[in-house]
């Protein structure tokens, strides 16, 4: 096992250790803590599939992760009224069941994704950013003027969605559900990078006429990737609206974006457990620097100069010691 | 039929043309040299045929099909591998992992690759960047065999090579055509390895086809003349 495994394990193992200790002292605001851990890292795994492996610097993923929040929030809200969300031409009702409510919100994430992607990957740089950041303002701003859903105050859902087996209003119940999702998205991440696929989407990330040469469409394999990635963060979206039982606009903004590259590059791009890490290091600033002052991402923006300047491969880089590609 | 067929092909880069009439044509299991001095538009045909540049006249097809408006990548796909000048290696991945980025389903795999190049196979696990020049030109052959192709292309395979190793290139451009019903197009400098592998010869002139035929009828006089040997 190399050095860079060996932390992978090790922070695989903390994290799951925590809400354990957490549970043992009765201390559930910790578990909801690892909790938002474990899904702002998933929506960093879905991310980094498209930056990491794809080389896009998307600003619009705000768009999946809202979209994967809206799924659970129409969802359940329809549900807990006992009102159909349509009825004509085909009676669609309202679930209060997680795998139902993920599967809705991966596919309609995916589609988004779909979209965005087959027009904004036809430029590349600046434009790429510009685009992908617009689509998500668009979503943002759709969803403040939807009132049927809230509008702008968001949409509250009472109680937790179901699991089959599991009591989802205890903490560690939904902690096990979402570090499992993560788990499962991290080996899907390492088996896909090992892939011909993934291993032509890394070599189209350099260099795309060589790609060409050997018979694949860099834009193909971009868009397969963004697809998959806007999945991924989807599936996190509806997880985070279902651990506050809660949606907003702001699941929309760019801010939202911002976040998830921020775990990301704080963890490292391309390191398969970079967002774990970069998610885990933001939660645990957020936790004890907010609580010394409001103005805390003046810490975190001195942190991620640091990191950009010093560590270029984020906190797994800088402890694995072992430069890859993107560093 | 043909396998490949250009016919009065002209191509430019912007305003500056630099194909005007470029005619070959390449049958299947046939090895064909490209030949010419430098500059003379030798590998803007194999980018034209490549479709990295985009003809702008005349005819080019691969097996009958008109292939002079399709996409790189389509044409790859169709069995035109590429090695390009400069070998030009997915640098950033290792050995085993370039050649799997470009497998297609078919004859060659890494088994067979290895077979023809040992040494890729030692150096399964070690980066393309930090291979040797005749090791990564060993792998660019590699990754061009691995997508399966019908005709090969070969963009100075050999140049600034180790004798050694050029040695090593020739002897696997040999095998190629005596073990494989694969086309070669080749573009070298060194006559006397070509003499030994090549069936025809096309010289090139100022982007135009000056001289076709096989190449035992390739005279002294016209080598000193075209090509300066």
């Amino acid at each position: 096992m190399n050095r860079e495994n060996l932390i992978n394990t090790i922070l695989l193992l903390a994290l799951a250790t925590v809400p354990l200790w957490a549970m043992a002292n009765d201390a559930p605001y910790t578990i909801t803590l690892a909790t938002k851990v474990a899904i702002f890292a998933l929506a960093g795994v879905g991310l980094n599939i498209a930056l990491g492996l794809g080389g896009l610097v998307s600003l619009g993923h705000a768009a999946f992760f809202g979209i994967g929040g809206y799924a659970m929030g129409i969802l359940a809200s329809h549900a807990q009224n006992f009102e159909p969300i349509m009825q004509w031409p085909l009676l669609i009702e309202g679930s209060k069941s997680m795998p139902v409510i993920w599967i809705t919100g991966v596919i309609a994430s995916g589609l988004a994704a779909l979209i965005i992607g087959a027009l904004s990957l036809r430029t590349s740089g600046v434009y790429f950013i510009m685009i992908t950041l617009a689509f998500g303002q668009m979503l943002f701003f759709f969803a403040i003027s939807w009132p049927a859903y809230g509008g702008e105050d968001g949409l509250s859902i009472y109680i937790r969605n179901g699991f089959p087996g599991l009591n989802t209003l205890l903490p560690i119940h939904f902690f096990g559900i979402c570090y499992t999702l993560l788990a499962l998205a991290l080996l899907f991440s390492a088996k896909l990078a090992k892939s011909p696929f993934g291993l032509a989407l890394n070599a189209a990330r350099q260099t795309p006429a060589r790609v060409e040469a050997v018979g694949l469409s860099p834009y193909r394999l971009r868009l397969t990737a963004f697809v998959i990635s806007g999945m991924i963060t989807g599936l996190a979206g509806a997880l985070f609206a279902d651990l506050n039982r809660f949606v907003s606009p702001s699941m929309f903004s760019w801010q939202t974006s911002g976040e998830i590259m921020v775990f990301l590059i704080l963890g490292g791009v391309g390191r398969l457990y970079g967002p774990v890490a970069g998610a885990a290091a933001f939660i645990m600033l957020e936790h004890f620097l907010g609580g010394l002052s409001d103005y805390w991402h003046i810490y975190l923006g001195v942190l991620l100069l640091l990191v950009v300047l010093f560590a270029r491969g984020g906190i797994i880089g800088f402890l694995a010691g072992r430069q890859v590609a993107h560093d | 039929m043909s396998l490949l067929d250009l016919r009065h092909m002209s191509a430019r880069y912007g305003a500056s043309q630099a194909l005007f009439d470029v005619s070959l044509s390449l049958e299947p299991g046939q090895v064909l040299a490209l030949m010419g001095r430098n500059g003379m538009g030798k590998t803007t045909t194999i980018k034209t045929i490549c479709g990295m540049v985009r003809a702008t006249g005349g005819q080019i097809s691969f097996d009958g099909l008109d292939i002079a408006r399709l996409p790189s990548f389509k044409i790859a796909r169709l069995g035109i591998g590429l090695v390009p000048e400069g070998r030009r290696c997915f640098a950033n991945l290792s050995v085993l992992e370039n050649l799997t980025a470009a497998a297609r389903p078919g004859e060659w795999d890494f088994a067979r690759v290895t077979r023809l190049f040992p040494q890729l196979a030692e150096r399964q696990n070690q980066m393309a960047a930090i291979l040797s020049g005749g090791e990564q030109q060993m792998l660019a052959i590699g990754r061009a065999l691995m997508t399966n192709p019908r005709l090969l292309i070969l963009d100075e395979a050999t140049e600034g090579l180790a004798p050694l190793v050029r040695q090593e290139i020739w002897a696997a451009i040999r095998k190629l055509k005596r073990d494989t019903g694969m086309a070669i197009l080749l573009v070298d400098k060194s006559l006397s390895e070509l003499a030994q592998v090549a069936d025809r010869a096309v010289i090139l002139q100022r982007g135009e086809s000056v001289w076709d035929g096989a190449f035992t009828d390739l005279s002294d006089a016209v080598a000193g003349r075209y090509i300066g040997v």
